[in-house]
């Protein structure tokens, strides 16, 4: 498969629903692999990574889910392609940077994608709509047991899976899901949401992961701790977590309509107006007012169909993104113009919110 | 002073702590000390392994001076980890396993796989750490109380064995929505966990 086939299709995750969708965005599992007999790949030579590319590409491109993949050593991508596939978490931003003996692989659907030689020899992930990390794990897993086959992973009884960092020793699991949570920010209790899941051994980042903008009230929950643990009671104590989380979202959000329902429909009007009629937009202003149109969806002031828009933008709209369909490098501030033209395009049928119930709310107070 | 960590920014967040009366100092640049999430508080396995690996590396340059054992696979040194955090390949495991333990205790807070193993490396193979008398007996209890009562003289089940059965045992009911007994099956594995672990 070419990379112009790839961009043409939105990821699965984008187009179809799973379950929690109003607030779980996607659900993401990694898994850490290395073979023995090779240096990891920050520690290797060139010609250790390219053999170990060699050695991970055809029983890879062989298995059956990855039939039509698209496949690419990363010195055949340019800056923008790279950056293409981080916004669609695709790749790393770590793995964008890579050149010699690396390489990417994933399904037509990009619901399965493959970084070799990234920090590990072997990095899998398996995206999925919704709340869904163990369907993720189960796709993710049969691939694995394929490939053990094939590829001698270096593993140890004691230690469990052998990666790079010892960080992710033992299952080498990574499980995550991305979380729109305007409730709680609008509220500030997310500050303490994100303390309280540090204290149990989870992680909460931004959009891009390590380090990065909470934008957009999107954020990433994961498990740090990937020894001692098996996969499944990693992951059913993550839906546990997230389950709460929803919980909390939903119960933030009720609070808010029904103590501050003016604020609200300010915040998610706003939105509105701004991204109906702007020409000047920037990423972050774009991805906080999305978010706020996608609040709405969930909260029935804006039609439900618009979701889907809504996701699909939070990708298009991004800097690499701007540029693949531009066909050029595009300034800051030409970045900024098309996003606009963009997003009034894509909304030009969204009627204006439509309020009614808090107001109808309202009058029957007033009555009493 | 420069990152302990990258040897190349400045460094600008300082670590101490007292570990058996001696003060320990790690001296991390902003950017490694956020990358490694240092300035949250759940994050000081970092600053933990630092200290230990830094310690150890630190009597070794003395006695043997530039002399550092390195990895005979990979040819990768301790003081190679002090800087990258990772490992050079997966027999610097093996090599540099003193001290490894408490730097995965403060991470893991767990020293032992469980879960996933590939099907090309045979089950318990070696089962070093496994609990004494007392606690296969304390095994049999859990094992009666969790429904699946075997004779204790007809299999001997090894705690390791038994722990897969419970989860298999979990897996079912997690599967059959019976979350009772999957709570129930998941307290006597953690417990069993925890004795596997303590023996």
């Amino acid at each position: 498969m070419r990379f112009s086939t790839l961009l043409k299709n939105p990821a699965e995750w984008m187009r179809t629903p799973g379950p929690e969708s109003d607030i779980v965005i996607t659900s993401r599992v990694r898994l850490a692999r290395n073979l023995t007999g090779h240096p990891f790949p920050g520690w290797a030579r060139k010609e250790d990574r390219l053999t170990v590319m060699e050695e991970i590409r055809l029983p890879l491109e062989s298995i059956a889910e990855m039939k039509d993949s698209f496949s690419e050593e990363m010195t055949k991508l340019s800056a923008i392609q790279k950056q293409v596939l981080v916004e669609r978490h695709l790749i790393s931003r770590e793995h964008a940077a890579k050149g010699i003996g690396c390489g990417t692989v994933m399904n037509r659907k990009q619901t399965i994608s493959v970084m070799i030689n990234e920090e590990d020899h072997l990095r899998m992930q398996a995206i999925r709509p919704g709340l869904q990390l163990l369907a993720a794990y189960r796709s993710l897993d049969q691939i694995d047991s394929t490939l053990e086959a094939d590829l001698p992973y270096a593993f140890d009884h004691q230690y469990g899976y052998l990666t790079a960092c010892p960080t992710n020793l033992g299952t080498g699991m990574r499980s995550s899901a991305m979380l729109h949570l305007p409730g709680l920010v609008l509220s500030e209790q997310i500050n303490q949401t994100i303390q309280g899941a540090n204290k149990i051994g989870l992680a909460v980042r931004g959009l891009y992961g390590e380090g990065t903008e909470a934008l957009a009230n999107l954020f990433q929950i994961s498990n740090q701790n990937t020894l001692g643990t098996d996969e499944q009671e990693i992951i059913e104590h993550l839906n546990r977590v997230i389950t709460q989380l929803i919980e909390n979202e939903k119960n933030a959000r009720m609070k808010i309509l029904e103590d501050r329902p003016t604020m609200m429909q300010d915040q998610i009007g706003r939105a509105y107006a701004v991204l109906k009629h702007a020409h000047i937009i920037t990423s972050k202003e774009a991805l906080n007012y999305l978010s706020m149109i996608r609040l709405g969806c969930d909260l029935k002031f804006v039609p439900e169909e618009e979701r889907e828009t809504i996701n699909v933008l939070l990708t298009e709209i991004q800097p690499a993104h701007l540029q693949i369909s531009a066909k050029r490098n595009l300034t800051p501030e030409e970045r900024d113009i098309l996003r606009a033209d963009i997003i009034r395009t894509s909304l030009n049928r969204l009627t204006p919110p439509d309020f009614s119930t808090i107001l109808n709310d309202r009058e029957i107070e007033d009555d009493e | 002073m420069k990152c302990d960590l990258c040897q190349t920014e400045k460094a600008t967040v300082f670590f101490s702590q007292v570990a058996d009366g001696k003060l320990q100092k790690v001296n991390l640049c902003k950017k490694c000390a956020d990358e490694k999430g240092v300035t949250d508080p759940t994050g000081f396995a970092l600053a933990d392994m630092l200290e230990g690996m830094g310690e150890q590396s630190q009597t070794e340059v003395a006695t043997l001076d530039s002399e550092e054992p390195s990895c005979p696979s990979c040819g990768f040194t301790q003081s190679d980890f002090k800087k990258t955090g990772r490992f050079g390949c997966a027999d610097c495991y093996h090599v540099f396993d003193e001290g490894l333990d408490g730097l995965l205790e403060a991470m893991h807070k767990h020293t032992q796989h469980v879960g996933k193993t590939p099907a090309s490396f045979p089950d318990l193979p070696d089962l070093p750490d496994l609990p004494d008398l007392q606690g296969l007996q304390d095994i049999q209890d859990i094992s009666e109380s969790v429904s699946t009562p075997a004779p204790p003289e007809e299999t001997e089940p090894g705690p390791l064995n038994k722990l897969s059965e419970l989860k298999k045992a979990l897996s079912k009911s997690v599967e059959d929505e019976d979350y009772e007994e999957a709570a129930r099956l998941r307290d006597a594995i953690s417990q069993l966990e925890s004795q596997i672990r303590d023996s």
